[in-house]
């Protein structure tokens, strides 16, 4: 894994160039601190006014939210800059990029990271920690397997998303949008029951943005609630493999985005 | 083609699509041809000008070399490997320069960067050590290795810059406008540099410029392109003594006299005593046209006129035909 190696040392120099302005760097970081916990106090201000969602408890709401949350903050925080792709390309400093033996993906990942993410990505621990306290959860084996396998493929779907909206990018250059609303919306799609949404949003949830797959059915199973639309109970097992056929599709567009890359004039 | 070649094109083309807009919705494409059926191959060892006007696929050829785009046909060998497939093992072979973008980390000191570049090519670090050693004598980087890259002059950043594209070794080195930008002291620290290093090291250098100054001090051979194809390739001197085959003989007679009347020889301008005669270099040599003046009149001083590699690229842009 010298590639990872690599990669935390470019981490690090980004953090250091960071810290060149510190004062932006920390008022940043308490801003993202603010935005994460925003997005939970609107689920826990819907929680004050009814007592259960579609038969969720609060306490099961925030359990769905943090297991969300958790694989989408590691993926905001270590994957999401790959996004910047973008920009490189139309400032034309994208090659340089491709002239180091190091793949584009590390590359980018490691030189654009964010460290302010930091303040987003702390947020859905706590909760997920808080929640994991107050439920009444049978730890099986088989369950105690299930809730870090869940927290890790939310990270690979999320991480694949974002270099699958990426990858458009070298096609047409506007994508921003359409990869936010993917990420930030799948995100906030599942920290809510899927039962609650219509139909439409329903099967986005699951079949075009399959977070459903490493949040809800998961929470489901453990949480001993009964599948929606019938569907047999192994599902809430099917994130690892939902998380490795994105995983290698968008490692392929990825490829072929590079492919097509066509530099800029000069 | 040479198969102790380092480099080799092999009628390579890059074609690109573009969509132009034609009326309110519907769009037409073109297909635009940036390099149109390349071959060349080069020695190990060897400094190359690539030349050519704005437009003319300099970029396009330098980026296939590098992996960054992938031709449309033809094959392209750097070092033995496929740059568009092998991307990341080419780049173990080669440095690459632009002139106008940086490869450094902009908010860091200098040093970081070369500490940087250590890891991610994979450098030893006794190796490492013993190279920017002597880069930084050589290129005197000393004084402001513990400068943030962002506060560097363009001379010191670039010297930065060269040294950051040497530290893993390579055999090639690709430069892509080099001296654009320097003042005359650091355009010349910097061609010092590079002639040396070739002469030392025997590493190969491709670079791409307008400024010929550059290829007249460092390139043993230019290749020149103009839309998409190579139109001139040679030494220096040959494509001097292809297009530039007319010299001029400037003489200071004794006394101010009428143009001259010699066979070979056309005056182009007087100047009082002075006069100009043009003539070709496979005519008549320099010798037996000074003695062919000196019959006639008496000579107090002469010079020659060479000419400027600038005339010469300038009248084959033009499209000159070099048996004119």
């Amino acid at each position: 894994m010298n590639s990872l190696a690599v990669y935390r040392r470019l981490v690090g120099a980004r953090v250091r160039s960071d810290l060149q302005y510190r004062t932006s760097f920390f008022m940043f970081l308490a801003g993202q601190v603010l935005v994460g916990g925003a997005d939970f106090l609107a689920i826990v201000v819907i929680f004050g006014r009814v007592d259960s969602l579609s038969g969720w408890s609060a306490f099961d709401v925030a359990f769905l939210y943090g297991l969300s949350g958790v694989g989408f903050g590691l993926g905001d925080l270590l994957v999401s800059q790959v996004e910047t792709a973008s920009d490189h390309i139309k400032a034309g400093t994208f090659d340089a990029f491709l002239v180091r033996p190091l793949g584009s993906l590390w590359q980018l990942a490691g030189m654009e990271f964010a460290p302010r993410r930091l303040g987003r990505a702390v947020q859905p621990f706590v909760v997920l920690a808080i929640a994991l306290t107050r439920l009444d959860i049978d730890w099986t084996v088989p369950h105690v397997v299930l809730l870090p396998v869940s927290l890790l493929s939310g990270f690979a779907i999320y991480s694949a998303i974002w270099v699958l909206t990426s990858s458009v990018s070298f096609w047409t250059v506007e994508t921003q949008e359409l990869a936010n609303s993917f990420t930030y919306g799948g995100n906030t799609l599942t920290s809510y029951p899927v039962d609650v949404f219509g139909g439409v949003l329903q099967r986005i949830v699951i079949f075009v943005v399959p977070v459903a797959f490493v949040a809800y059915f998961p929470a489901v199973e453990l949480l001993d609630k009964p599948m929606p639309f019938g569907l047999p109970r192994f599902v809430a097992w099917l994130g690892p493999v939902v998380a490795a056929i994105l995983v290698l599709a968008a490692r392929g567009i990825w490829r072929l985005a590079l492919r097509h890359y066509r530099s800029t004039g000069s | 083609m040479a198969s102790d070649a380092l480099i080799t094109l092999d009628h390579v083309a890059k074609t690109f699509v573009v969509r132009v807009r034609a009326g309110r919705l519907r769009r037409t494409k073109r297909v635009v041809h940036a390099v149109d059926d390349i071959s060349f191959a080069i020695t190990q060892g060897s400094m190359i000008g690539y030349i050519g006007p704005n437009g003319a696929g300099k970029s396009t050829t330098v980026k296939m070399l590098i992996g960054i785009l992938t031709p449309s046909a033809g094959s392209v060998r750097v070092a033995g490997l496929d740059p568009s497939r092998a991307r990341t093992d080419v780049a173990r072979h080669i440095g690459v320069v632009f002139g106008q973008r940086t490869q450094l980390w902009w908010d860091l000191p200098l040093r970081d960067s070369f500490d940087l570049l250590r890891h991610v090519y994979g450098v030893a670090v006794d190796r490492h050590a013993e190279n920017l050693t002597r880069y930084i004598d050589i290129l005197d980087l000393g004084a402001f290795l513990d400068t943030p890259v962002r506060q560097l002059s363009l001379g010191q950043r670039m010297r930065g810059e060269l040294a950051a594209a040497l530290l893993h070794d390579p055999e090639i080195l690709f430069l892509d406008e080099p001296t654009i930008g320097l003042d005359l002291v650091s355009k010349e620290a910097v061609r010092t540099f590079l002639r040396e290093l070739n002469d030392e090291r025997g590493i190969t250098v491709l670079l791409t410029t307008h400024d010929l100054v550059d290829v007249e001090r460092l390139c043993d051979r230019l290749l020149i392109i103009d839309h998409g194809h190579v139109i001139e390739d040679g030494s220096v001197n040959d494509i001097k003594a292809r297009y530039g085959g007319e010299r001029t003989l400037v003489v200071d007679l004794e006394e101010p006299s009428a143009p001259l009347d010699i066979d070979g020889a056309e005056v182009v301008q007087v100047d009082g005593p002075r006069q100009w005669l043009r003539f070709r270099r496979d005519g008549l040599t320099a010798a037996q046209l000074l003695a062919a003046v000196s019959s006639r009149a008496a000579v107090r001083d002469i010079a020659i006129e060479e000419t400027a590699i600038e005339d010469v690229v300038r009248r084959i842009y033009d499209g000159a035909d070099p048996r004119q």
